[in-house]
């Protein structure tokens, strides 16, 4: 090896290296001082929170960042290599500093750990008095439906381009989306048609949550202000998986109220139709909706109730539990009735006929 | 695992880049170890699938092992268990140089093998004949269950039950196969003389994979056929 | 400086490892470490070319919004292969089957790995992997994505059932390497090679090989039971007979997230390797470093859940996942910084692979901050599966292990080949790859942030700007490369001879000839000191 190459090169290479280093840093740091850009603009409370954590977390990296590789690029330039024989300090190790290297950024990773941890909570729980809405996803679409019946899809428009569907909701007030994945086509027996995998992302209040085919996930947000907000399908489902798009447009809640009304006449509520069915499946020959004990336990006053299991586990009714308890009946028995007699209902009831009723469930209190 | 081929029957020399027969015999163990490790994650992978769905669905493993015949089950965990000692002394035989012993107990472990694959055969068979097939290609025999276990509620997804039997019984058939292989490799071995108090790696190595397979049926016996 | 006795530093005769013996057959069917190595250095270089190629096809198709160059459908396909090929045959053979084959003996005094058929045996199993994988190209291809989730992925196709089938085989080739490293590193060290004499590449490898051996048969069962979901409907991962399509992304995670430090650890042993010798000086903090690694490792299996904080998982959960996955963080940062520490007081050579190191340290601090913003769960919610992800793997995998796969090739191959490259195009290639990479993937950051999810086909037309910019940084490092290649195949026939040790490297495999002979040491080194004894 030709050192004295090395040489020829080192000045002005590390000159043009540091020149170039430095051009890189500062163009991401001019990146980074436009943060809040970075990110589209926040709409809900719970965004502006994610913001923080996120600023924070930029300031710091930039921090540590420059730190690090500054000192790299402080000592490549320092202790370039003059010779062959260059003598260099024989440091193996230093308690005290590999101590403070580490727990300083346990710290740090400690403290984002617990703020992550905070927001994300409040991202869980899911406010009472929240406006529900039914969302099913397909490939490759979106479905909203209120609990009056009311029920928004994509269209298309006069050059037959698809318009994509518009989830209207209050500003101002919790939204709580109960989500479900559903065929594409419910008579198909195709396996290429079977629910797959979607996620409902909203950018501007920094929320996703994947829908899951065989039992319901929930997201909510809330949005200040009235303004159109895109929705992206962020899980992978195949070749349409970029054009699922929707969007949402929250309005001032007196809109809201004016919108649901009009053109929702005529359509049976949610509720009504899972009353419906509650007669059809007959349901009613075993579940009571008054009270009285018949041969399952009775609907009435199940909803958000703890039901003791045989084998004494305390089970919480929500959607995924009567999601289950309709499908695969003996999965959880309540203590005190019989296993094995009811049926499964499993390909018997399409995803919306399941949401219905547990609708009705719900409104038995 | 020697790369170099013996120049005198029964007396192994040691492969190059070790120091001794003796570092190549500690190293040769370490490795097989190692690979009885990954056989047991591979399989670990199914177990926690299994106490996973049958936590979910516990009626359709009750109903779905009474289709598994106990009698079979027993026999071939006993024939497994005897073909574990029999490889066992497979193992001390060869380490005696006592050719024709060893010969004759790795000959009745590949019997025992053979015993277990037609047991096998014999209680597969019997499932596709009433159409319990994993998953999709499900197709029972209403009338020939009823025969089977009597008037008992069959769970909507029974053939989830078929599809953890096929792939559980159906995975540790394919390394009863491949055991038995092996063991017939390493016979031939034997026959030729090769192995000896000072080398006995493959004997071993095939032994501890034998035992492997054994443990595993251990484990699916009371998983598949006596949950209910 | 050199830490050993009783061995013969430079050997005169003509014999080594290359013209050992001749012939095709004869290096199809060689036990020897160093020309298995030599076989995985090729055909990773061909599988990366063609990984290379469809990435430049996905990043073509995404220069503009809309259908540029292909349909949605062959898009899907496209980024599948890029993905699946990038992961499995070559980032995750990469460093350890090429790289730590040739080195990992050589570095420990060892004449050659413990078990050498299998060594043959595993570079058969890729070869054979990847040929049933790629075989899915004839049945219309694979369009999953990488990760193959379910139900997605149940679709009774062949062309799943050969990819998945294919991951299954060359997975035995990365847990038989794992087996042999084990072994080797326990049972083969030189006389006085303790284990705190071993070079950090050795520990580096030693601890990703306890990943291969615990965590890839978990992969195996994984995809076996995909394959069967897809030819019998087994329903273990399906919906409609009560399974779960979420407990696939457990299983799937609890192998592919340890792979991530497959793919990283060995690189971290790789740049240990160049800092020390380019700064002519002892590594500062070995133990820390060695032991960080296996930490690591340990962690690893433990934090497969960050990877699912949205899928549906519980909140208690999510919570304990980013719990842990912050304490992967902070071993992380200790290499870091030891390495940085390394360079104080030294004496610091800026040849072609000592660049990498550096633009390793770069971009890898880049990938690490950003990992913490990924592991904070409240903010991952927004990030997951947006661009910002990809430029995160990218920033670990392609700016960390990408990097120390070339630094270490350019490092090694005056020993691999006995002869020099030129380095002057070397640190041309370097630049090139280098700005390419900010170029084409920092803008993702920003793409990420603004929402774009990934394996997107088409896009909002607002990111179109920056989507050009990253597509004009992929074919700057595409020119990287080109240069690269030319710059060794130069350096193959008409480089100037190397001696054995042009860069003044402390670890016993400079001070055998090079190219070394066929087993490695005249004469057995015998060890009396640590393994970067700069003094």
């Amino acid at each position: 090896m030709n050192l004295n190459r090395g040489r020829f090169f080192a000045g002005p290479r590390v000159a043009t290296l540091a020149a170039f280093m430095s051009t890189i840093i500062a163009s991401m740091f001019s990146v980074v001082a436009g943060a809040s850009t970075f990110m589209p603009p926040s709409a809900t409370a719970l965004a502006a929170e994610v913001d923080h954590i996120y600023a924070f977390l930029l300031i710091a990296s930039l921090i540590s960042f420059i730190l690090l590789i500054g000192g790299m690029f402080w000592f490549v330039y320092k202790y370039q290599r003059r010779s062959a024989n260059d003598k260099t300090a024989y440091i193996t190790h230093d308690h005290t500093l590999e101590f403070v290297w580490s727990f300083v950024p346990f710290v740090i990773f400690m403290f984002v750990f617990f703020w992550g941890w905070k927001v994300y909570h409040d991202m869980r729980t899911v406010p009472a008095d929240a406006l529900e809405v039914q969302v099913m996803a397909k490939k490759w679409d979106w479905r909203f439906t209120y609990k009056s019946g009311k029920e928004v899809t994509s269209g298309l428009d006069d050059n037959g381009q698809k318009i994509p569907a518009t989830l209207v909701v209050p500003s101002g007030r919790p939204v709580k989306l109960v989500m479900a994945s559903e065929k594409i086509n419910a008579a198909s027996t195709d396996p290429r048609d079977r629910p797959v995998l979607h996620s409902f992302f909203i950018p501007s209040a920094r929320v996703k949550q994947d829908v899951v085919p065989g039992r319901y996930t929930m997201l909510w947000f809330n949005f200040d202000q009235p303004g159109e907000y895109w929705v992206f399908c962020t899980e992978f489902c195949g070749a349409g998986h970029s054009a699922m798009k929707a969007k949402i447009k929250a309005v001032p809640q007196a809109d809201f109220d004016r919108w649901l009304a009009e053109e929702g006449g005529g359509v049976l509520t949610l509720a009504e139709q899972g009353k419906a069915l509650y007669g059809a499946k007959a349901c009613v020959g075993c579940h009571s909706a008054d009270g009285t004990r018949v041969v399952g336990p009775t609907f009435k006053g199940s909803w958000g109730a703890q039901h003791k299991m045989e084998g004494g586990a305390t089970v919480a009714v929500d959607e995924n539990y009567i999601r289950e308890s309709i499908l695969n009946p003996n999965a959880k028995i309540v203590a005190g009735y019989p296993a094995g007699v009811m049926p499964a209902y499993a390909g018997q009831l399409s995803d919306d006929e399941l949401l219905a009723l547990i609708e009705f469930i719900k409104t038995l209190k | 695992m020697s790369t170099a081929k013996s120049s005198t029957p029964g007396v192994h020399q040691h492969a190059h880049h070790y120091d001794s027969a003796e570092h190549e015999y500690q190293s040769s163990k370490q490795g097989l170890w190692l690979f009885m490790c990954t056989e047991i994650l591979m399989f670990g992978g199914l177990f926690v699938a299994y106490i996973i769905f049958h936590n979910m669905f516990p009626e359709t493993f009750k109903v779905g092992s009474l289709f598994t015949d106990v009698k079979y089950g027993a026999t071939n965990t006993v024939v497994l268990l005897f073909s574990s000692l029999t490889m066992a002394l497979g193992i001390h035989y060869c380490q005696m140089r006592q050719q024709q012993k060893a010969v004759i107990a790795l000959a009745v472990t590949i019997l025992c093998g053979f015993a277990f694959m037609g047991i096998k055969w014999l209680e597969y068979s019997h499932k596709f004949h009433m159409g319990l097939l994993p998953g999709d290609w499900y197709a029972g025999n209403a009338e020939m269950i009823a025969a089977e276990i009597g008037n008992v509620t069959i769970p909507s997804n029974i053939a989830l039950y078929f599809s953890f039997y096929f792939m559980m019984t159906g995975l540790h058939g394919v390394h009863v196969l491949v055991g038995m292989g092996l063991i017939t490799w390493v016979m031939i071995r034997t026959m030729r003389g090769e192995f000896g108090p000072h080398f006995y790696t493959p004997v071993e190595g095939v032994g501890l994979f034998w035992h492997l397979v054994d443990l595993v049926w251990i484990y699916l016996f009371p998983l598949l056929y006596l949950v209910s | 400086m050199a830490n050993v006795t009783g061995a013969h530093t430079a050997n005169h005769s003509d014999s080594n490892y290359l013209n050992h013996e001749k012939g095709l057959w004869n290096w199809l069917s060689t036990l020897d470490h160093k020309r298995i190595g030599l076989l995985y250095f090729i055909t990773v270089a061909i599988f990366f070319l063609i990984g290379g190629i469809f990435a430049l096809l996905i990043r073509t198709e995404l220069f503009s919004a809309g259908e540029t160059i292909m349909t949605a459908e062959q898009y899907s396909r496209v980024m599948t292969y890029h993905g699946a090929v990038m992961v499995f045959l070559v980032i995750i053979p990469g460093i350890p089957a090429f790289l730590g084959n040739f080195f990992l003996p050589m570095q420990i005094g060892a004449k050659d790995v413990a078990f050498p058929r299998l060594n043959l045996a595993s570079w058969y199993c890729l070869i054979i992997g990847a040929g049933i994988a790629l075989a899915s190209l004839f049945f219309g291809g694979a369009d999953t994505g990488w990760t193959f989730y379910t139900p997605y992925s149940i679709k009774h196709a062949p062309a799943v059932i050969c990819m998945v089938l294919g991951v299954f085989v060359a997975g035995f080739s990365s847990i038989l390497t794992g087996l042999n490293f084990i072994v080797t590193t326990h049972k083969l060290r030189a006389p006085g090679m303790t284990m705190n004499r071993i070079p950090l590449f050795v520990w580096a490898l030693y601890s990703t090989a306890i990943i291969q051996v615990l965590a890839t048969p978990v992969l195996a069962i994984t995809v076996l039971l995909l394959a069967a979901e897809n030819v019998f409907g087994i329903g273990f991962f399906d919906p409609a007979l009560g399974g779960d399509p979420v407990l696939f992304q457990h299983f799937f995670w609890f192998y592919s997230h340890p792979a991530v430090y497959i793919m990283i650890l060995p690189a971290f042993g790789v740049i240990s390797e160049l800092i020390t010798t380019f700064s002519k000086k002892t590594i500062f903090g070995y133990t820390a470093i060695a032991y960080s690694s296996v930490a690591i490792a340990a962690v690893s299996f433990f934090v497969w859940g960050h990877h699912m904080f949205v899928s549906g998982q519980s909140e208690i959960a999510g919570i304990v996942f980013s719990f842990i996955t912050m304490l992967v963080g902070v071993p992380t940062a200790i290499k870091l910084f030891n390495w940085v520490a390394t360079l104080y007081k030294g004496s610091i050579n800026l040849s072609a692979p000592m660049l990498y190191a550096l633009g390793f340290m770069f971009l890898f601090t880049i990938g690490g901050v950003t990992g913490i913003f990924l592991a904070t769960i409240a903010v991952d919610v927004h990030f997951h599966d947006t661009y910002f992800v990809v430029a995160h793997f990218h920033y670990v995998m392609v700016g960390g292990t990408l990097m120390a796969i070339m630094g270490g090739i350019y490092y090694w191959f005056p020993k691999m080949f006995g002869k020099l490259v030129n380095d002057k195009w070397a640190q041309v290639s370097f630049f090139f790859i280098f700005v390419g990479f900010n170029v084409t993937f920092y803008p993702q950051f920003v793409l990420g942030s603004l929402g774009m999810p990934r394996r997107y086909f088409d896009y909002l037309p607002e990111y179109e700007h920056l989507n050009r910019i990253s597509t004009v940084g992929a074919y700057l490092i595409g020119i990287g490369f080109v240069i690269s290649v030319i710059t060794v195949i130069h350096g193959l026939f008409r480089g100037k001879p190397a001696g054995p040790n042009p860069w003044g490297g402390t670890t016993l495999e400079w001070t055998t000839a090079s190219p070394p002979p066929h087993e490695n040491f005249l004469v057995t080194p015998i060890v009396t000191a640590g393994p970067y004894e700069h003094r």
